[in-house]
């Protein structure tokens, strides 16, 4: 049971097995979250430079958490204050990042593509927290891990993905996430947003909401992703959650024991009903707390620790 | 030196004149000639083409030579050596440099640099002042100058009012108008082609309706003009559909393939590899097909290009940010060769004629041919050597080639310019 990748850059290039194996080690690590020392001596000594280009808080907390609980020294870089500014190539800030003797970056990025570029530049690994509209890998892997806690197995489990599609790396990443481990997903959400090219990856595309709600084990809701939006892809906001917004009506229509997760940052009133955002269903904060333990996963074996070192200490 | 050439031992191809034998092929002072005469035989220089391909000097009516303005990816002088190392004699060079090449003073800084070039280089003019899309620039004056034709090329005029102007007004003068046919409403952000492969990137869409319509509208705005508008490198089946209908009606349009659109699909994107980042971008399959059936039939008139050299730094970056364009000069032929010669079987004589008279014809260049009389601007290749292509050794400035590493098979042995050899197979000798 060894983990063979210095990089976490996608989902799609993991196996179930690999991804199963993340899961492993970070519910041992989860299992240190109860204790009142909370650090374990993982990753004491080595230096994680988490290079921020693109705004984020609940990612970069979580990576930050994350390594700090593995005893590692963490540098957090934002795009303000990284030379980037000041005409600097992502080539070059990252090759100083390396000349500084960091043993890891995390790296954010609005442009798709860019942590796979930094990974074939460094030798240190390179971890992805989202870049651009391709993928998240470490929210889907929360996300599925949470999926886990909750449904217990995703074999033939069916998850409605609802929202802003298009531009969503947490959806491609969930999606390659969720298919490999045996779930059936719908994406729902004007077809402006989800385009049908989406059908190719082994998933749904479905426009009726209430079908894709009535038989789903769980919805993820997804933001409208204001920023990345080239031009109108619905008349307004509110006629969005007009048509597709989660509220209590809609809520209803879904089995009692369904789950509602969203990634973050969500807008109350608008993709979700208010009170649903905190209500029994939603596993949102779970999301972010499992974060902290899948991240410790990522930085962990990409560091080259054992799998089994971790896991058999843990029982 | 003697100004009587005779290549001997030759597979002379010559499409204009359905010439594909082997024998020998002559010139004096710079021209085509029929035969030597015993004298002339005795001081002529002899070239043993060794069973090689001699066929015309390729034609090239789409190259970005970058000067003035952007000579650290180009000059007009690295980028005829590119072109004399690919086989290639004369070319159109693109106006898009820095300043656009929008008047008649441009254009003669640009002639000025053409007198070092290894090869012919035919400017081009802009269509509008600063290919902005909004006033013409000097058409007539420009033709004065030398251009062969105009082109906001990497701009598409948006205004349909302005480009029948356009296109009315250089009607008067012969004027090719060459179009670069892209809503740019439809492409806001766009870098890659829109499809199944730009969803799993995560990169942003261009859509291939974004040229189709341009193209619609230049088929209309020629159908109700009578003006000849050329379409450059189309990239999407349902354009080259458009086209053939509107020639079927005899519409005066004319259109090119470039060598990366008839071999590559954005399937290539997959490792975000900026090499092959262009504009219009590398689409499916379906669209390849298209486009060599669209060569296969007459739709499509000639290959071409659109080398644009970029630096290294330049190339290397996020794949959004980086510029659109690669280098193509040494490596059209054996792309062309191995596309339309080798995958859809067209004759060795019909694939050179893509590259030589039919190029040549839609702006009514002189060249193309080895008929008696034509100048002596001639190409030696062998189709069946290979060679790896290897940045080291292209002679471009700028090395952006998506077919690094690749091994092709088609090697230029020997370009000549009005007789005179300008690459030997190695190195530029002129």
């Amino acid at each position: 049971m060894s983990w063979n990748r210095k990089d976490l850059i996608t989902i799609e290039e993991l196996s179930k097995d690999e991804i199963e194996k993340i899961f492993a080690v970070a519910t041992a690590f989860k299992k240190t979250f109860g204790r009142s020392v909370k650090k374990i001596p993982a990753l004491r000594g080595k230096t994680i430079v988490n290079l921020f280009l693109e705004p984020s808080t609940r990612t970069r907390m979580g990576f930050e958490v994350a390594a700090k609980r593995l005893s590692a020294d963490v540098i957090s870089l934002d795009m303000n204050s990284s030379s980037t500014t000041k005409g600097e190539t992502l080539r070059d800030t990252a090759q100083n990042v390396q000349a500084l003797k960091a043993d890891m970056i995390i790296i954010r990025h609005s442009a798709p593509g860019s942590p796979l570029y930094l990974s074939k530049i460094l030798d240190i690994p390179v971890v992805n927290a989202g870049d651009g509209a391709h993928e998240h890998p470490t929210q889907a892997l929360l996300d599925c891990f949470t999926l886990l806690e909750k449904l217990g197995n995703l074999k033939g489990k069916k998850i409605t993905i609802l929202g802003d599609i298009i531009f969503s790396r947490v959806a491609r990443s969930n999606i390659w996430a969720m298919t490999k481990l045996g779930a059936e997903v719908t994406l729902v959400g004007p077809s402006t947003l989800v385009p049908h090219w989406f059908t190719n990856f082994g998933v749904k595309v479905s426009h009726d909401l209430q079908a894709s709600l009535e038989d789903a084990d769980a919805v993820m809701l997804l933001r409208i992703q204001h920023e990345r939006q080239t031009s109108s892809h619905f008349p307004s906001i509110g006629e969005y959650t007009n048509m597709f917004g989660l509220n209590k009506t809609r809520a209803s229509w879904l089995k009692p024991n369904a789950i509602i997760m969203h990634p973050g940052p969500i807008n109350r009133g608008v993709e979700i009903d208010s009170d649903l955002a905190d209500s029994e269903q939603s596993v949102i904060l779970d999301q972010v707390t499992n974060g902290i333990a899948v991240r410790m996963a990522v930085l962990y074996l990409c560091s080259g620790g054992s799998p089994e070192a971790v896991i058999k200490h843990s029982n | 030196m003697s100004d009587i050439l005779w290549i001997q031992n030759g597979r002379i191809i010559d499409p204009l004149s359905n010439r594909d034998e082997s024998g020998d092929l002559y010139a004096i002072d710079g021209r085509i000639v029929d035969s030597l005469s015993h004298k002339q035989q005795e001081e002529a220089h002899i070239i043993d083409a060794k069973q090689a391909v001699v066929c015309p000097g390729l034609v090239d009516i789409h190259v970005h030579f970058r000067e003035p303005g952007q000579t650290h990816k180009e000059t007009i002088e690295s980028g005829s050596w590119s072109a004399a190392a690919g086989g290639f004699t004369s070319v159109v060079c693109m106006p898009n440099t820095t300043p656009p090449a929008d008047n008649p003073g441009t254009i003669q800084l640009i002639q000025n640099a053409i007198k070092k070039a290894a090869i012919r280089v035919y400017p081009s003019g802009c269509i509008t002042i600063g290919m902005k899309g909004e006033k013409l620039a000097s058409t007539g004056s420009m033709k004065k100058a030398g251009v062969v034709c105009i082109t906001d090329d990497g701009m598409c005029i948006q205004s349909n009012e302005l480009m029948r102007r356009a296109v009315e007004y250089a009607n008067m003068f012969d004027m090719p108008v060459m179009d670069h046919c892209q809503d740019e409403s439809l492409t806001k952000g766009s870098v890659m082609n829109e499809g199944v492969v730009s969803t799993r990137l995560g990169l942003n869409g261009w859509p291939a309706s974004a040229e189709d319509i341009i193209v619609s509208r230049n088929v209309i705005l020629s159908t109700h003009t009578g003006a000849h508008i050329h379409l450059q490198h189309i990239s999407s089946a349902t354009s080259v559909d458009i086209i053939r209908r509107a020639k079927q009606r005899q519409i005066r349009i004319t259109a090119e393939a470039t060598p990366h659109h008839l071999h590559l699909t954005d399937e290539s994107l997959a490792t975000y590899d900026t090499n092959f980042k262009m504009n219009p971008p590398l689409r499916t399959e379906a669209d390849r097909q298209a486009i060599i059936e669209g060569i296969k039939d007459g739709t499509l008139d000639c290959v071409a290009t659109d080398h644009a050299p970029h630096t290294n730094y330049e190339k290397d970056q996020e794949f959004d940010y980086a510029p659109f364009g690669i280098v193509g000069l040494e490596t059209s032929l054996p792309i062309t060769l191995e596309v339309l010669h080798r995958e859809a079987a067209m004759s060795l004589s019909d694939t050179i004629s893509l590259l030589t008279d039919k190029a040549a014809a839609v702006l009514n260049l002189e060249g193309g041919n080895i008929k008696t009389g034509a100048r002596a601007d001639i190409t030696i290749f062998d189709p069946d050597e290979t060679r790896t292509v290897d940045p080291d050794k292209l002679l471009s400035k700028s090395k952006n080639s998506p077919w690094i590493g690749c091994e092709m098979k088609g090697r230029v042995k020997l370009t000549i310019v009005g007789g005179k050899i300008v690459y030997d197979g190695e190195k530029i000798v002129c």
